[in-house]
């Protein structure tokens, strides 16, 4: 068993738990950036090196802080920071995730069990190799994600905006 | 560690994910956790492709990422939306479809 594996899952299970049971909005989302941080660590033990950092400069920054802009406007009131109520419909969300849980892990277990060969290089693991790839073989996808990008930038000025007298 | 481990790891975090939509009432909340779910399945991603060498998993993730950038920006945009209509996020406040 590695240790930065170990110490990882945990941080990313500990910002996952916090984010849900936190009745405040900011501290969810910083307990989410914890979590968001310790998932590009999982990364970095995969030897991902390009998908660590762009997860921390996509979404642990950029996300994030966008999450917390929003909150910071919207000027929640007491209505809105509610903690977790225990009724019906909660134990009937514990017992669906316990289930889901249950089902992928008995999903997951046919894989293999032999350790990932640390001798063995990952070879997507470079900006280069990554770059490589982006620009021959999957270089419609890349041209598609940024009209997905312009188109979501137009929607979010259209469906934020205020309009006069609607 | 084998590829089993991260999927386990990928999973439990994804249940997390399922279980804060379930149970959480605050628009935001529920929706960092859909941000949740999204990047589970994302290490799920990056751990096929490290165990098979292959480059689908990473670009996957790129591709991911991207979305989910834009889901975001068009999400928080409704949210704003939603708050200046009713002039809160909590979502029992909005039940306009309930029978």
């Amino acid at each position: 068993m590695s240790i930065g594996f170990i110490v990882f899952t945990l941080l990313a299970i500990v910002g996952a738990m916090g984010m849900i049971t936190s009745r405040n909005p900011v501290y969810s989302v910083l307990y989410m950036i914890l979590s968001l941080f310790s998932l590009a660590g999982l990364f970095l033990t995969l030897q991902a090196q390009f998908l660590f950092i762009i997860q921390i400069i996509v979404y642990a920054g950029a996300i994030m802080i966008l999450f917390l802009f929003v909150i910071m406007l919207l000027n929640l009131t007491r209505k809105d920071t509610v903690a977790i109520r225990f009724n019906a419909s909660s134990v009937f969300a514990v017992v669906f995730a316990a289930v889901f849980f249950t089902q992928l892990l008995t999903a997951v277990s046919v894989f293999s069990k032999t350790s990932l060969d640390q001798n063995e290089n990952y070879l997507y693991s470079t900006v280069e190799s990554i770059g490589h790839a982006l620009l021959t073989e999957y270089v419609l996808p890349f041209e598609l994600i940024s009209l997905i990008l312009l188109v979501a930038i137009v929607a979010a000025i259209v469906i934020a905006k205020k309009y006069r007298g609607i | 560690m084998s590829v089993m481990h991260y999927l386990i790891v990928s999973s439990l975090l994804f249940s997390l994910g399922a279980l804060g939509v379930l149970l959480r009432r605050n628009a935001i909340i529920v929706f960092m956790c859909v941000e949740l779910m999204l990047n589970a399945a994302n290490l799920a991603f990056v751990a096929f492709s490290r165990f098979h060498n292959d480059a689908a998993g990473a670009m996957m993730v790129f591709f991911v990422m991207c979305v989910a950038a834009a889901e975001a920006v068009v999400g928080l945009a409704i949210i704003i939306a939603m708050f200046r209509n009713k002039q809160t996020v909590n979502l029992s406040e909005f039940n306009l479809f309930k029978w």
